[in-house]
């Protein structure tokens, strides 16, 4: 890419000459350039796997809609969602992702003391998220509103658990990053695979907002 | 300790089941003791096994389909003797529980273990060629994409002995599927070997879409790249956005099954329709991905066979990326007898026959790439004019299904078999064979007999049109589908003619075979010297067939649309190839073993999960996880070809090259 980019004599005429100027232009990855960087096709890879999550998850909010008057003479929303604990635990995720953020800035830097300590609390600060979400779940069944009771519960369930799956193989990836840049240092392939988690990671908070507003705060209306 | 699994999985009742897979047992035996003998174990391992070269797990994914389209044929032959059989009261030689897993594995096989790895191995092998690059943007990935689909075909395959597959039909319309109707491992056979095969076909969405949109060489702007890349990146989108609404469906329905959840049950709020709606939410988008590929083949074939630039480029492109959104739309006409009301059935049936405008718009623009120009019919033009002929038909039945009205007489009879056979066939697997003889001397190095391809050509065209003409009549005449055995005499000599139409189609497999055979015995006298049999238009003509594992020496400088088109008018008008360019060391991805390896922990897991052998599962789930960390930790990710090894590969292509150029003086069109 870099011996195309540096002709001057570039000879393509795109757009069927009609914008003569875009030849001097370096734009990888735009037909005149040749291919992108490594760093822009992995995250762009990146960016449409995240979509494709987002479909999933998508479906899952749909069934969601479709089930969540189900209820089958079983618990209904008003009934089994606690707003402060949902609110503890948004504040945990919104926190980790700053956390996160944090975490790319010593990364830019190449600190290894910044980056550690900051994915060291974006871990905790989901972990801890986790650990409310599964009390939720442990309460809930204990009063018997298990998936099995009804529709509802199962969409109910089967959403915000896939939501907590994310997060628990983000924490697994956590892990593994940490020890990768911590062995490895600050080379490109760790860059890019620390730009690729913290998109995930974000990723996770822009679903949970869907979660928020539609699972709990619409369905603790009465 | 083993769970489920114990020795009443084994049929040993059932003769047929068992004499197949002692067939294809042998088969495996023989094919390891030949590899053996042959001391190929260790280049099966280091050239194709663990390679991450797009052309060869592009080829393995088009061996793969070959497989499984014939493992599905088979399936085909079985349906439509038993048909032939079971009437006047006789019983046929499928007991119905047998009948039904046949069904439901022929179409489970020849969409995602048959149509889709055929489609996705010509896009693996072409699109980086097309676009004048030297792989795909995540070539690892590519390799772990495809192993994961060997490992949902082998689950699928695994049933015919452990076991038993579902009863349910290609798609496990739900509550039948439930536990409760489908108690045994059936289903989750099906469940588990679509969802490790449907991740894999999801990431090579990621991977391709990732490599047209990012990685092209200097040049090669959107409205340059070959048709066959439009559709592939239409194609990669749709895969993008509507496998995960499979995954999403198909987890609901193992909820549902393992854990006693209410997604689609008939108790306690379960909503059965809505499993209907999902799965064909993703289920008409794949249609399009499939068919869309195939659009791109003819597209370059009329145009290659035709000696002119596709008519009607830029209508072809936006009539492409129509088909891609309308495809969205139109799922509801798979189910217009739900009774979702006048005002939802009027709208999806207008939306389906909107989406039939852009096929048309192709058909138009394919017929006039052919008017006044040179034409030549070698095998992949004639797959491609029988595809045109009977694919209007099958468009045709299609939008008279799309009348909700009439679709509440012909909703799941023969009609709509024969309709959907008629467009997949006709469509898909036609144009699959059209690309496997145009490309297979780029992948291969020389041409396929064109005499026996011919041979192959006209059985299988007018077997499919018997087998598929006979089975519209009876469903006109009012035949449902899936029918272990019937009882109307009026639909017998058509069930005969079905059977007939298998015969000549079953002549066309062998002759394929025999193609395959006699062009391996005589590949030295179809050798493709230049690297252009065809006299083609873009870049993958360009560089030698086979090609080097990097493609292309230098990047192709692409200055205009049918990019080699346009290079081979100026070497032939002045006579010269141009200076030999500035050769460089060229980086090139290194082989990895995480592909199979994943592949193999997937298959634990599916395996473990079918049977509930948790500690298998979880043993699976760690091998995965540790596969990930060991893929993340290696240093050389990169090997480096040296500028000596370049210029060698690439003078002896330009002396192929140089030869030709002086042979004909004549421009060839």
């Amino acid at each position: 890419m870099s011996s195309a980019a540096g002709t001057s004599s570039d000879p393509h005429r795109l757009g069927h000459g009609r914008n003569e100027d875009d030849n001097q232009r370096d734009t990888t990855g735009h037909g005149q350039g040749g291919p992108a960087s490594k760093r822009i096709v992995v995250g762009y890879g990146f960016w449409i796997y995240l979509l494709s999550d987002i479909v999933l998850f998508s479906a899952f909010f749909a069934a969601y809609a479709v089930l969540a008057h189900a209820t089958a003479g079983g618990p209904s929303g008003p009934q089994i969602f606690t707003r402060t604990r949902v609110a503890v635990e948004t504040v945990c995720l919104l926190l980790s992702s700053y956390c996160c953020g944090l975490a790319s800035l010593g990364a830019e830097r190449r600190s290894q003391l910044t980056t550690q300590l900051s994915l060291a609390a974006t871990g905790l600060l989901g972990a801890a998220f986790l650990a409310i979400e599964l009390s939720e779940f442990a309460e809930l069944m204990a009063r018997g509103a298990t998936p099995t009771r009804s529709a509802f519960l199962s969409s109910f369930f089967a959403l915000v658990g896939l939501h907590g799956l994310h997060v628990t193989i983000g924490l697994l990836w956590l892990g593994t990053m940490m020890a990768q840049t911590w062995v490895k240092g600050f080379r490109p392939a760790i860059m890019r695979r620390l730009l690729c988690f913290s998109l995930f990671w974000h990723a996770l908070d822009i679903v949970w907002v869907g979660v928020f507003s539609i699972v709990y705060l619409l369905g603790s209306r009465a | 300790m083993l769970g489920k699994l114990d020795w009443s999985a084994i049929p040993f009742a059932q003769p047929i089941p068992l004499f197949a897979a002692g067939l294809v047992m042998l088969a495996l035996l023989g094919a390891a003791i030949w590899v053996t003998r042959r001391g190929l174990w260790s280049y099966l391992w280091r050239e194709w096994i663990t390679s991450v070269d797009h052309k060869r797990i592009g080829i393995m994914y088009s061996m793969l389909a070959l497989l499984m389209l014939l493992r599905g044929f088979i399936d085909a032959i079985m349906m439509r003797s038993q048909q032939s059989i079971a009437v006047h009261g006789a019983k046929g030689y499928l007991p119905p529980e047998h009948y039904d897993q046949i069904f439901s594995a022929h179409g489970t096989i020849m969409i995602f273990f048959g149509a889709m790895p055929f489609i996705i191995g010509l896009m693996n092998f072409v699109v980086p060629l097309q676009l004048g690059v030297r792989d795909v943007a995540f070539p690892t990935l590519n390799s772990v994409s495809f192993w994961l689909t060997a490992s949902g075909a082998l689950l699928v395959n695994m049933s015919l002995v452990i076991g038993e597959f579902a009863r349910t039909g290609w798609l496990p319309y739900a509550p039948l599927s439930e536990t409760t109707y489908s108690p045994g491992v059936g289903v989750d056979y099906y469940l588990w070997a679509i969802q490790i095969s449907g991740a894999g076909t999801l990431m090579t969405g990621i991977n391709l879409v990732t490599t047209i949109l990012k990685m092209r060489t200097p040049g090669m702007s959107y409205m340059r790249m070959p048709m066959f890349c439009w559709t592939a990146l239409g194609s990669n989108m749709l895969i993008v956005a509507a496998f995960p609404i499979l995954t999403a469906t198909l987890a609901m329905l193992t909820l549902d099954r393992y854990l006693g959840f209410h997604f689609f049950t008939n108790e306690a709020g379960g909503n059965m329709m809505m499993f209907v709606n999902l799965i064909w939410a993703w289920g008409h988008p794949e249609v399009y991905i499939l068919i869309l590929p195939a659009f791109g083949v003819f597209s370059e074939v009329f145009s290659t066979f035709s000696g002119k630039p596709l008519f009607g480029y830029r209508s072809m492109v936006a009539a492409t990326l129509f088909i891609v959104v309308v495809s969205f739309f139109v799922w509801l006409h798979h189910f217009f007898t739900m009774g979702a009301g006048a005002d939802v059935n009027a709208f999806f049936g207008i939306a389906t026959s909107v989406i039939a405008v852009g096929t048309g718009v192709k058909i138009y623009n394919w017929l006039f790439t052919m008017v006044g120009g040179r034409l030549r019919f070698p095998t992949p033009m004639l797959w491609s004019l029988a595809f045109m002929v009977t694919f209007v038909v099958g468009g045709m039945t299609g939008v008279l299904m799309a009348v909700p009205p009439a679709d509440f007489l012909l909703h799941n009879s023969m009609f709509l078999v024969a309709h959907f056979h008629n467009v997949i066939v006709g469509g898909v697997i036609f144009g699959a064979f059209a690309g496997y003889s145009f490309w297979f001397p780029k992948a291969f190095g020389f041409q396929l007999d064109e005499r026996w391809g011919k041979r192959a050509f006209w059985p299988s065209l007018i077997g499919f049109v018997l087998t598929f003409g006979a089975l519209y009549v009876v469903g006109l005449e009012g035949m449902t589908r899936r029918l272990q055995r019937t009882e109307v005499d009026d639909w017998i000599p058509w069930l005969h003619v079905a059977l007939a139409g298998v015969g000549f189609m079953m002549l066309g497999v062998a002759a394929q075979a025999i193609q395959l055979y006699i062009s391996i015995r005589d590949r030295e006298r179809l050798r493709d010297l230049t690297g252009d049999p065809w006299d083609g238009r873009s870049l993958e003509w360009s560089t030698s067939s086979p090609p080097p594992a990097f493609n292309f020496a230098v990047m192709p400088d692409v200055r205009g649309e049918e990019a080699y088109w346009g290079m081979k008018r100026r070497a032939i008008e002045a006579q010269s190839l141009g200076d030999e360019p500035a050769y460089e060391s060229i980086d090139m991805p290194r082989n990895s073993p995480t592909g199979i390896v994943t592949a193999f922990f997937a298959t634990l897991i599916g395996f473990a999960l079918i049977w509930q052998i948790w500690w298998l599962a979880i043993l699976g789930f760690l091998g995965t996880y540790a596969t990930f960390v060991v893929f993340a930790w290696r240093d050389r990710d990169e090997i480096s070809v040296p500028v000596e090894e370049v210029t060698r590969i690439d003078r002896a292509r330009r002396a192929a090259r140089a030869r030709h150029l002086g042979q004909n003086d004549e421009e060839p069109a």
